[in-house]
Parts: C-alpha cells; sequence; structure tokens
C-alpha cells in the first residue's frame, strides 16, 4: 500500500440497494496515486454495480465516494428507501451529491465498458478525437466558425500522438468495429486516457481475450500506469491478470466485502478460496 | 462509409466546395432574371424556391435525428413560429388593419418599415434579416422551453412527445384570443416576401425572387455542416451512436441534446420564415404534422446522416411532386393522354409507390451516410491512383 501517497479514490459505506435486492453492502476501499487495485468475486458479486457508483452511472443508496480528496457522491437512504432501507450506516450521512458521469469524467476519472462500448460508425482517429470535445475551449459559436483552428489542430495531434503510444496508428483510419477484439479493447483505453484521467477503471479488461492477448494487456496496463501517470482500479476474472498486477485486492461476494489486501494475502485467504474459487467437498 | 480525409483532401474539398457554392448561387442569379413569371420554365424557379425551403428544414432535422439521433416530429410546429414571427413582423403598417381584417393588431411594429424609415432602400433588406433571425430565435425559444421536460425522452417517446408539442403550438397559434397577434385561424398575407424581392442596379432591375431564398438556404446549410463537422458535431455523433460511452467520456448529455435540439429548431424557424416568404401567406392550417412526415421522408430519402443526401431529397421531392409528375393529375404524362385515369390525386398513387421502390432499394437512402464531398474524393483518389 502507498499509504506516503496521496489518496486518489476513497469509497466509504456504499450500499446499493435496488427495490429490495443489496447489490453491494457496505463497500468500502481507498485508492492511493499510481496503484493498480482491483476488485474482484464470483459472478454476481457486486462488482460492476460497484463500479457504476463510482463512476456516477447509478446513485448508491448510502454512502459517499471521494476523489482527490473531495467527496463528489453522497447519499442517504430517502423517500420511498427510508422504510426500505436493509443496509447499514443509515444516519451517517446526510448531504447529496448526484453528478453525472460527465461531470465525474471531468474530474479524471475515465473508465472503459465490459462490453465494448466504442462509436460504432467512426474511425479509431474520431474515437480518441471525440473523448477530446471534454477538454475544449471553445464555444458553439466559435466552434462553428472555425474560430478554434488552434484548438482543433491541437486536439487532432494529440489524438495522434496517443493513437501512436497505444501502437493503433497502422488502424488509425478504420472502423472501429472493424478492428480485432484485443485491439478495440486498446482502443477503448486510449480513449479512456484521451479524457487526461488521474483515475483510470476498467471493467473486465481481459473478457473474452485468448491467453495471449491477456498477456499483452497485462503488460500494456502497466506500461499505461507507467507512462500516463494514471492510478488503475479493475474489475477482472482472469485470475492470473489479476494477481500479475494488482498491488491491492478487494473481495466481493454477495455485495459484501470479504477480503482485502495483497494477491499473496488474498491467495491464501480461507474465506476467499471458499468463496470465489469454490469450496472443496471433502470427499 | 464516410472517407477519412488527409488535410490536404479536406483543403481540397473546401475550394471545391466554395466555388461550387459560388457557382450555384450565380447560376441561380442568372435564371432569376432570364425566366420570366409567365415562361413554361418558370416551374423551375418555384422548384428551386420551395426546393431550398424544404432543403433547409431536412438538413436541420438530419441535425437532430441523422446526427445526434433523437427521434423528434416537432418540425412544422417549429416552421410555424418561425412562418408566424416573419410574417407577423413584416406587415407593412398600411395593410395590417385589412390583414387583421377581425381583430385590433396587436402588433404595430414591422423591421423593413422602421430600418427603411432610417437607412432607406438598403434598411428594408436589413429589415428582412432581422425578421428572419428573430424567426429562428423565437422558434429556438420555444424549442429551449419544450426542450426541458421533452429531451429527457428517448425513442418514440420522444417522437410522440415533440409531436404533440408541435400540434400544441398550432393550435395555440389558431386561438381566437392571441387574435389580434396571430390573426386566429386567419391567415397573414401582405406582408414582405420573395416575389417583390427587387434591386436597382446602375439602372439595371434585378429579380430577386428565387436568389432570396436559395441564398438563405445555403448560408444556413453551410452553418450547420460547419457546427456538424466542429467539436460539437463529433459529440452530437457520439449520442448518437452509443449515449452511455458519451456521457462516461464527459459529453454532458442533457446539455449537448439541447444544443442540438435549439439550433435545429433555429434553422426550421427560418425554414419557416423562408415559407412564408416564398408562398406570400402563413397559415397555421399548413403547418400539421403531415408536413413533419414529409420532411423525415426527405431527410430518409436523402439518407439519414448525410446533409447532402437531405439536400437532394428534399429538391428532389419538391421537383417530382410539384412540377415532375404534375400531368399525372390534369389528363397528360410522357405525352399519354388518358384523361380518365390521370386525374386528381392519382399523382400521389405514383408518388407513393417511387417512394416504396426507393425505400425499397435504397435502404440507406440515396447518399447513405456519405457526402457528395465523399464521392469526388473516392474518384480523385481513383484517378491519382491510377496516374502512379
Amino acid at each position: 500500500m502507498r499509504k506516503d501517497r496521496p489518496c486518489i479514490l476513497r469509497v466509504e459505506d456504499v450500499t446499493m440497494q435496488f427495490g429490495g435486492v443489496v447489490a453491494v453492502n457496505n463497500f468500502s476501499m481507498e485508492e492511493y496515486e499510481g496503484e493498480i487495485v482491483a476488485i474482484i468475486g464470483p459472478n454476481g458479486a457486486g462488482k460492476t454495480t460497484a463500479f457504476n457508483v463510482i463512476t456516477g452511472v447509478y446513485a448508491p443508496t448510502n454512502g459517499r465516494v471521494s476523489f482527490n480528496g473531495a467527496p463528489v457522491i453522497e447519499n442517504f437512504p430517502r423517500g420511498k428507501m427510508k422504510k426500505a432501507y436493509l443496509g447499514e450506516n443509515a444516519g451517517k450521512y446526510t448531504r447529496v451529491m448526484e453528478p453525472t458521469p460527465d461531470r465525474l469524467t471531468a474530474l479524471g476519472m475515465a473508465r472503459t465498458f465490459q462490453n465494448i462500448r466504442l462509436w460504432k460508425s467512426m474511425t479509431v482517429f474520431d474515437n480518441v478525437l471525440i473523448a477530446k470535445h471534454l477538454k475544449r475551449t471553445s464555444n458553439l459559436f466559435s466552434a462553428t466558425f472555425g474560430m478554434n483552428r488552434a484548438e482543433e489542430k491541437q486536439q487532432r495531434e494529440e489524438a495522434d500522438a496517443l493513437i501512436e503510444t497505444v501502437g493503433l496508428a497502422d488502424v488509425r483510419d478504420d472502423l472501429a468495429t472493424s478492428l480485432p477484439y484485443g485491439k478495440q479493447r486498446r482502443l477503448e483505453i486510449a480513449r479512456a486516457l484521451a479524457t487526461e484521467p488521474v483515475l483510470l477503471l476498467l471493467d473486465e479488461p481481459a473478457a473474452g481475450m485468448n491467453p495471449q492477448e491477456t498477456v499483452e494487456l497485462t503488460r500494456f496496463i502497466g506500461e499505461i500506469r507507467d507512462s500516463f501517470h494514471v492510478s488503475i482500479l479493475l474489475i477482472e476474472h482472469h485470475m492470473d491478470l489479476v494477481m500479475d498486477i494488482s498491488e491491492r485486492i478487494y473481495v466481493l461476494d454477495f455485495g459484501s466485502m470479504i477480503a482485502s489486501g495483497t494477491p499473496a494475502e488474498i491467495q491464501a485467504n480461507e474465506k476467499v478460496i471458499d468463496a470465489y474459487l469454490g469450496v472443496t467437498d471433502d470427499a | 462509409m464516410r472517407i477519412a480525409k488527409t488535410p490536404e483532401e479536406s483543403r481540397f474539398i473546401s475550394w471545391v466546395s466554395f466555388f461550387a457554392v459560388l457557382i450555384f448561387l450565380g447560376v441561380v442569379l442568372l435564371l432569376d432574371q432570364l425566366i420570366k413569371p409567365t415562361s413554361s420554365m418558370y416551374m423551375l424557379l418555384t422548384v428551386l424556391q420551395k426546393g431550398s425551403v424544404y432543403a433547409l428544414a431536412a438538413v436541420s432535422m438530419n441535425l437532430l435525428n441523422g446526427y445526434t439521433g433523437l427521434f423528434s416530429l416537432g418540425h412544422a410546429g417549429f416552421m410555424l413560429i418561425g412562418a408566424y414571427t416573419y410574417a407577423i413582423f413584416t406587415i407593412p403598417s398600411t395593410s395590417r388593419d385589412t390583414v387583421y381584417q377581425y381583430y385590433d393588431a396587436a402588433v404595430r411594429f414591422s423591421f423593413p418599415e422602421a430600418f427603411s424609415k432610417a437607412m432607406g432602400p438598403a434598411g428594408t433588406a436589413l429589415g428582412v434579416c432581422v425578421a428572419v433571425i428573430l424567426a429562428g430565435l423565437l422558434a429556438a425559444f420555444f424549442a429551449w422551453l419544450i426542450g426541458l421536460p421533452v429531451l429527457r425522452l428517448k425513442s418514440d417517446y420522444l417522437a410522440i412527445a415533440t409531436l404533440g408539442f408541435a400540434e400544441i403550438i398550432r393550435a395555440v397559434c389558431q386561438w381566437q384570443k392571441l387574435g389580434p397577434v396571430t390573426n386566429g385561424s386567419n391567415l397573414l398575407k401582405s406582408f414582405a416576401r420573395t416575389s417583390k424581392f427587387k434591386v436597382a442596379l446602375g439602372g439595371m432591375k434585378l429579380t430577386l425572387s428565387t436568389f432570396v431564398p436559395v441564398l438563405i438556404a445555403t448560408l444556413s446549410v453551410i452553418l450547420i455542416v460547419k457546427l456538424i463537422n466542429s467539436t460539437y458535431g463529433r459529440a452530437f455523433k457520439a449520442i448518437r451512436d452509443d449515449e452511455v460511452a458519451a456521457e462516461a467520456m464527459g459529453v454532458n448529455l442533457a446539455r449537448h441534446k439541447m444544443i442540438s435540439f435549439t439550433v435545429s429548431s433555429f434553422f426550421a424557424g427560418v425554414a419557416g420564415a423562408m415559407m412564408a416568404m416564398v408562398l406570400s401567406i402563413a397559415q397555421a392550417s399548413n403547418f400539421k404534422s403531415a408536413m413533419t412526415y414529409e420532411i423525415l421522408l426527405m431527410v430518409v430519402l436523402g439518407g439519414i446522416g448525410s446533409t447532402s443526401g437531405s439536400v437532394i431529397g428534399s429538391f428532389l421531392f419538391v421537383a417530382a411532386s410539384e412540377w415532375w409528375l404534375r400531368g399525372l393529375d390534369s389528363g397528360s404524362f410522357l405525352g399519354i393522354e388518358a384523361p380518365n385515369i390521370f386525374r386528381n390525386g392519382f399523382r400521389l398513387v405514383v408518388f407513393s409507390v417511387i417512394i416504396m421502390i426507393v425505400v425499397l432499394f435504397f435502404r440507406q437512402g440515396i447518399m447513405g451516410e456519405r457526402e457528395i464531398s465523399d464521392l469526388i474524393l473516392a474518384r480523385r483518389r481513383k484517378r491519382k491512383g491510377a496516374s502512379k
């Protein structure tokens, strides 16, 4: 743990309840600058829900998320939820902050998706270039009347540089959806990097990849962390990848965190082995 | 598929389109002088006038439906606001009382009159311009109001809600109580219209009745194209392709949808003003949802997501329905005399069949998602490849 560094992301007591189902229960975690942290857990453990809460897709039922030292998301059981709430820490939070995902991206969070969500009708270059829209200083009129030439040129150069860095220069003008799966994943990461994030959230980056592609991806994620100075939070099923690159791991099962620690600690943890790798019957 | 351009190629295309537009405007200006209203070719000018109105309406609808992926059917309503705004603010004071024969006109102000008092003949032209822009602005303002609740909806729900609002706008315009402003369900007339647009140039009198609407449409379409090619246009396309991804990449959905909706309505308002000046009347009952469907049809025929497609689609549509197929209604078509078959309404039958054929065999519309510039570039590349 890099506790000497500033805390990038702090999740406190986050509970996400849909109707009567508690998808994430009292989840807390921290991530420090420059770390690679993984959230793992069996199918349906609430990993993606936790992810969606952190990135603003869902407003949590209760809890707080702080980013770069300042609280950005906070909620408590209100309205109908007041009675229906099944989680803990009901009275602890009193503010309501429900930013939309684009606000969080503007603050420096960028994510990829479990089932790739590239802009289908556009080229690799355009996919990266659009992500640069966030960094514009031009308004509607200056953009329409072409008074932002310098900015436009700079955005294009930055997008090109990024495409070069992630090794997609040879397919720059191809349709995003015509790329092989591994490259689409890479493009999604490049697109997220174009928003100049400090925290990169990867939702199952190795899903559907073969072992060779997974090895390449593992190296790629490490490189990104070092060359773009980002912290990385990832959800993953591939144990090889998780154990290889993450410095700390949080394990979710049925919405609750059952363990956290270094890969070595997690591998030795009885509860994790039971929950995640399956209980071995004493046959 | 659209072609990714190199910087050299996009420079080439912008020069080509610049000269193409100049030549087009020049030709229209010339035709305007050469073809007299009594000539049998005058239909060509009518098609150019109406076609440019519909072209702008279709392109602005395409901005919303084709580029931003918001399926909205409120276009006729915003065109109505534009037409009425333009008409009300250009009726000269001398004919105001005859127009508002049943009401006491509330708006006693005309831009062309006010400006011409101050600046002479040039003021009249300026007044018309101001009235057109005001028409757009008012349509955009109402779009903003309607957009606040409506843009939270998606796909079909948005279409139904906008359709409903367009009908409400029409009903409100026909409301008796608003008579002093909108003249109730009676038509507005006697305002500045294209058939009166003339300019004296060194002893020569230039007719501008076709040139003015074509010029306004051209300038507006250029602005829309510039917007589509800007960083905002790219964000619109991102919303169309994948809203969730767009939002995650920092595109503020509510804001960008609103921008697209109001800009689209602004130009719908301008198109409405043009329609008023071309038809020289403005009546709310003309702006029914059928008009929206007509425009939608032009967009679909031209190709959803292609600006040049929308323009081509609208001119073809107008030319076919107003000119080429006219004979089907009046007895003789392509030299065939059959007054018993070719009578009122038969044109619409043939027209519907043609549209069905186009939709069946050109699923993507005439242009698909391509622009004319893509076709030119593809040919240019081929030629260059061959010469090497």
